[in-house]
């Protein structure tokens, strides 16, 4: 394999090709009869970089805010507050046309690929729209581009143009979103668990496809999946989220050999392993995420961290660079001794508090 | 193997889809021991969950069942709906991957219990409500007189999931199976409900059949692993045989599921070994191995004869007439 950029590989001072900073999303929640119910605090003041070339990975569960981050990003619906700027544009500002324009160089796929295919268009038309809509080429000239885009992906033209998205089996169909998504040549694609749906040896082929498409059109991604493994697959770097909130955020080895938030491992260690020496993946976190509308003072992971104390409630953390780009929102990051049982025994041992049975 | 708690023989299924027949699942023989966890791996359309259906009676009337599938010697296959009603919930139990479609939106979840345990026992409705209750409580679900009178929308997926685990076991059966009962989960609920399921099935002494694509999984909490494709069992063996260094797998179909996935200790970009092309069509199969036109070590023998599957090393079954070496580490 050739060398791929990696972030190291780019110059100290190159311009991110896509930057997000205190990207806040809320959604009013109505009573029965219109009354405000409470705000879902979505995404609430995440930053983040994308460099060009690079792959940045966002995981998270159900309810972290994943999704609605993405969309966030791309204007559909526009944040609430925060700045989102790619390819030196300041989205948030930009309006109709001008923002269409803007987007042209970021595009999506997302998870069912049935769901984002018009059933009645073939594939030629579904390819060749994007290629229609911002003026690109006369006839022949997209007829061409869509004959490569599916050579690209790996469909042939003569046998699949003419289908119908029913006529195309889940991994097919998959490969055709992402023939659209290429086809304006964009420099970075937004991927929403692109991959979840499909079974393992496809879905094999389409991460495949995404690192061939990555090193020949010099493509960026932004990478959102639940799966660790799947993150750390195709990631150079890795952020965490969890309840609107990143928690952690670095190079993608280093998150996962070492990592620094106590969710962090707690994700880690729910994968099932096929390696029978491991242990069995326990249950490391008890109970449920809280609610977005009513999230937890301080940082947002407390109720459920085994190594939360006081201060965890009182005081909301702010991200530390604790190694290189190695980021964590933890005031007891792992790579310190656990505070709780020292911190109370210190405590006692302090005040002379008796000790209890011995 | 006489006292199998589950003993399925040469099982076939298949459909009448325009005029073509679908052979869904091709002889398939297998049996469950009490109180152990075999797991049945496949992808989409190997045959796997329509297998555990037959074996529940769960099929349309349109499906041609043909074998034998015994439960503690008793035939499952072509009973009358009363006589499967007796063993469904009472023996055999089922737990699906979509909770939030398997409950009943309009009711609330007590109710729903309730209503499971005064089907199959002739109990007063209180007596019905204590025992609920106290499913709920065995199902881990914190505040359950509370939980009881909610609605399934009131409830997170890993708790609607808990609720179908409680009036799955609402009759204590023999046999629980979990269809992808963890797939639509997020890994820390995943992780939680598979736990849960190990503590019951010790203290209820039960039999776990999982279904499931998820090779981590069948590793982390079976005991008998299972592979389907298309239709058939390509290898079967214990996990801990199939598994880790110096596993022991032959089927370079098993291997090819084991080595798609990603793995955290693999470096990142590290290009995927890919297997091309899909499974075949179920209405036209090959006559030789169904995976031969996949297969990087497929002979001329593959297409042309179908290979058996045959005990080839003691408790571990392959079909495979060049099975892999070394368990086909690269």
């Amino acid at each position: 394999m050739t060398a791929q950029p990696t972030p190291a590989d780019q110059p100290a001072a190159g311009e991110p090709l896509l930057s997000a900073r205190d990207v806040v999303q809320e959604f009013v929640v109505r009573e029965r009869g219109g009354g405000k119910a409470g705000v879902v605090q979505a995404v609430s003041g995440v930053s983040f970089d994308v460099m060009p070339g690079e792959t940045l990975g966002i995981v998270g569960e159900t309810g972290s805010g994943k999704s609605t981050l993405a969309r966030a990003i791309l204007q559909a619906p526009r944040p609430k507050s925060g700045s989102v700027v790619f390819r030196g544009t300041e989205l948030t500002k930009l309006r109709g046309g001008r923002l269409l324009q803007a987007r042209r160089h970021m595009q999506f796929v997302f998870q069912d690929p049935f769901g984002s295919l018009d059933p009645k268009w073939r594939v030629r038309s579904i390819v060749e729209e994007p290629l229609i809509a911002y003026r690109t080429g006369d006839r022949a000239a997209r007829r061409k581009r869509v004959d490569e885009l599916l050579d690209l992906v790996g469909l042939d033209p003569a046998r699949y143009a003419k289908r119908h998205p029913r006529e195309l089996s889940g991994g097919q169909a998959q490969r055709v979103a992402i023939a659209r998504a290429v086809a304006l040549e964009p420099s970075l694609i937004i991927c929403d668990e692109a991959v979840s749906s499909l079974d393992v040896l496809i879905q094999a082929q389409v991460l495949n496809l995404f690192e061939k498409l990555r090193s020949e059109l010099s493509l960026s991604y932004l990478f959102i999946a639940h799966d660790l493994a799947l993150v750390k697959q195709v990631s150079d770097r890795v952020a965490v989220m969890y309840l609107g909130k990143m928690c952690e955020t670095g190079p993608g080895e280093a998150v996962y050999r070492q990592p620094l938030h106590p969710y962090t491992r707690a994700l880690l260690d729910s994968i099932p392993s096929t390696e029978p020496g491991a242990a069995r993946a326990a249950a490391t976190i008890k109970g449920e995420p809280p609610s977005p509308i009513n999230p937890p003072s301080g940082c947002r992971f407390r109720t459920r961290c085994p190594r939360a104390t006081d201060l965890c409630a009182q005081e909301e953390p702010e991200p530390r660079e604790l190694a290189a780009g190695h980021l964590v929102a933890c005031h007891f990051p792992l790579n310190q001794p656990a505070p709780v049982a020292t911190a109370v025994a210190a405590a006692d041992a302090a005040t002379g508090v008796t000790f209890r049975s011995v | 193997m006489t006292d199998a708690l589950l003993q399925v023989d040469d099982l076939r299924v298949s459909f009448a889809v325009g005029g073509l027949e679908v052979r869904a699942v091709d002889g398939v023989s297998f049996t469950v021991d009490p109180g152990r966890t075999l797991a049945i791996i496949g992808e989409s359309g190997s045959g796997k969950t329509v297998c555990c259906r037959a074996i529940m009676g769960l099929l349309p009337g349109t499906a041609a069942i043909s074998g034998s599938a015994r439960l503690r010697g008793s035939e499952l296959l072509g009973l009358s709906d009363a006589e499967l009603r007796r063993h469904r919930g009472s023996d055999v139990a089922m737990v699906f991957q979509d909770p939030a479609r398997s409950l009943n939106p309009t009711m609330r979840v007590g109710v729903q219990i309730t209503e499971a345990i005064k089907t199959h026992r002739a109990v007063s409705r209180r007596e019905a409500q204590t025992q609920a209750i106290e499913l709920l409580r065995l199902v881990r679900i914190p505040a359950a007189e509370r939980r009881f009178h909610e609605y399934p929308h009131q409830l997170s997926g890993g708790m609607r999931q808990r609720v179908m685990i409680a009036i799955a076991l609402a009759c204590r059966p023999k046999l629980l199976i979990a269809d992808e009962a963890t797939t639509s989960l997020d890994v820390t609920t995943q992780a939680q409900i598979m736990e849960l399921l190990l503590e019951l099935q010790q203290e209820l002494d039960m039999a776990l059949i999982l279904i499931s694509h998820d090779m981590g999984l069948a590793a982390s909490y079976a005991d008998e692993v299972v592979v389907m494709y298309a239709g058939k069992i390509v290898e079967q063996a214990p996990a801990m045989r199939l598994f880790g260094t110096g596993g022991a797998v032959r089927m370079r179909y098993t291997r090819a599921l084991l080595d798609a996935v990603p793995h955290l200790e693999r470096p990142a970009h590290y290009p995927l070994p890919v297997v091309g092309g899909r499974p075949p069509d179920p209405t036209a199969l090959p006559p030789g191995c169904s995976f031969a036109p996949r297969c990087a070590s497929a002979a001329d023998d593959c297409v042309a004869k179908a290979p058996a599957l045959l005990e080839h090393a003691p408790g571990h079954r392959w079909a495979c007439w060049h099975p892999c070496e070394n368990g086909g580490a690269a």
